[in-house]
């Protein structure tokens, strides 16, 4: 177990608000394209797959498996674990899998979100972040 | 309409230096413009097309070509990261081709071990959702590593042998950073950088540039040098999809290489020495199975052995030492890959690595990163 690394808050502009916002009421979203049915992320309001401008956010399980990983062995915030998980509704989405023992994680494994709180410059909270963390399921 | 054989690459400079604590980076610039300019006999007051990427200081080719002094009638910007350099002796054939210059320069430098290096561009539409992953060059390709391993049963010591081939290279390069010979158990052995990708499998940091001189027809074969054609060339970008079918074990080069061989009119097989970008082991390995020289999965078995080792194996690469031994300016090997390969054409290779009659070779690279979005590049080159 290793304590999160220092997070800056993230960088938020109009067409990503919603996804902040419902983070820090502890809801990972994706977006969905109405047109051709295709969900997405990172999120954007035209959709990537088909051009259509008829995307809505959708607000996922939260559960996932890991496609690959790597654990970062050295630098001063090592060790800790870069991933991409693939949610149950589709998309796979770049993260950290967090509270977890580095050197049990494997590809396939089952993970579950959990947001981690950011820092803003003046020292208040930031927006959370959607890590992972090893799940039973 | 084709750039096969409408362009040569008639001048190529690698910048000696691996520390430059004590020059600018467009002082970089200009000392390896004036090297490769010298090499094709011709100086800044030729050129009339100029090239340059996201290391060219301030504004780009704005800043640069008011800083060396050229007036040129044709420009490109265009930025894939560490493999730019390739795509620009393509954009620069296609210029030529066109009739919009006739004399193009493409110049690299940078000092990432000289001066702080940040790879985050604030304000772009991805920032918010990655630059908080502590995600780097070595986690991003690590991921595609551990994937292709997981996929493929591709092994570590597998990944070692393209560091072991490109020590035996370098041996012979006094410029070199790393000279000395090392084994797969020195690879595995040094220590974890990011899971599965050990020191060893990451290339060196260096200070340092680069230079090309791209012709038209004419130009070159008025020029004392050998003439190297530009027969074909490929270009594509890849990133995550929107999170869809996502697959780090394919890179951009699936589709930049078989564009260049087709233009080219060539197959892997007929390639006599392959420059490989060599950001990380796995990077050289990626770029094997895409561009054809073996099936998608068998890389690790192709690249084991010796096989890509000058005068031992049947793909001699990176005889220079690649990025991994020798230099890698700027956090950019792209143009480093084409300058080693124009070596090889012109039999001006180190002795102890030329390749024998060396009349077809390739130059490929992936620039940004291969486990997020990056581009790819490829050319094929023919000596005539
Ligand atoms: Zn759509």
């Amino acid at each position: 177990m290793t304590e999160p690394r220092k997070l800056r808050a993230p960088e938020i502009n109009p067409e990503t608000k919603p996804f902040w916002d419902a983070a820090t009421q502890g809801q990972l979203l994706v977006k969905r394209c109405t047109s051709c049915g295709e969900a997405h992320y990172y999120p954007r309001t035209i959709c990537p797959f088909c051009g259509s401008d008829a995307t809505v956010w959708e607000t996922c399980s939260g559960k996932g498996s890991i496609y690959t990983l790597s654990t970062m062995r050295r630098g001063p915030n090592a060790p800790f674990t870069l991933a991409y998980v693939t949610l149950d509704e589709g998309p796979s989405i770049m993260t950290n899998i967090t509270d977890c023992d580095h050197d049990a994680l494997a590809i396939g494994q089952r993970v579950q979100v959990r947001f981690v709180p950011s820092s803003a410059p003046d020292g208040s909270t930031g927006a959370p972040y959607p890590m992972f963390t090893p799940s039973g399921d | 309409m084709t750039i096969r054989n409408k362009a040569y690459i008639a001048g190529a400079f690698e910048h000696p230096l691996r520390l430059a604590p004590d020059h600018s980076t467009p002082q970089l610039h200009a000392e390896c413009a004036r090297g490769a300019l010298a090499d094709a006999g011709l100086t800044l007051a030729d050129v009339d097309g100029y090239f340059c990427a996201g290391d060219a200081a301030g504004f780009g080719a704005l800043s640069m070509v008011d800083y060396l002094g050229i007036s040129p009638r044709h420009i490109d910007n265009t930025e894939t990261g560490g493999s730019s350099y390739i795509l620009h002796v393509a954009h620069a054939a296609a210029a030529i081709a066109a009739g919009k210059c006739s004399v193009a320069l493409i110049t690299l430098a940078g000092r990432p071990r000289s001066e702080a290096f940040s790879a985050f561009r604030p304000g772009a539409p991805e920032a918010g959702f990655e630059n908080w992953v502590g995600q780097s060059t070595q986690n991003t390709y690590a991921m595609c590593a551990a994937r292709h391993m997981y996929q493929y049963g591709t092994t570590s010591e597998q990944l070692a042998w393209i560091k072991v081939a490109a020590s035996t290279h370098a041996q012979h390069n006094p410029h070199a950073m790393l000279r000395d010979v090392v084994t797969v158990e020195d690879v595995i052995n040094s220590p974890m950088i990011s899971d599965p990708l050990h020191r060893l499998d990451c290339c060196v940091v260096s200070d340092g540039g680069g230079a090309l001189v791209v012709v038209a027809p004419e130009i070159a074969r008025g020029l004392k040098r050998p003439l190297v054609a530009v027969r074909g060339a490929g270009e594509a970008l890849k990133g995550p999809n929107g999170g869809r079918n996502l697959d780090l074990t394919t890179s951009a080069a699936a589709r930049s290489g078989p564009a260049a061989f087709a233009e080219a009119g060539v197959t892997p097989a007929d390639i006599k020495y392959a420059s490989i970008y060599d950001s990380f082991t796995i990077t050289v390995l990626m770029q094997i199975e895409d561009l054809g020289f073996c099936a998608k999965g068998e890389g690790g078995r192709f690249v084991a052995d010796g096989n890509l080792i000058s005068g031992v194996g049947k793909l001699p690469f990176n005889t220079d030492g690649g990025g991994l031994c020798n230099n890698h300016p700027s956090n950019r090997g792209g143009i480093t890959k084409v300058i080693e390969a124009v070596r090889q054409l012109r039999g001006e290779a180190h002795p102890a690595v030329q390749v024998p009659n060396c009349d077809l070779a390739v130059a490929t690279g992936i620039g940004g990163s291969l486990g997020i979005r990056h581009g790819a590049a490829t050319l094929v080159l023919e000596r005539q």
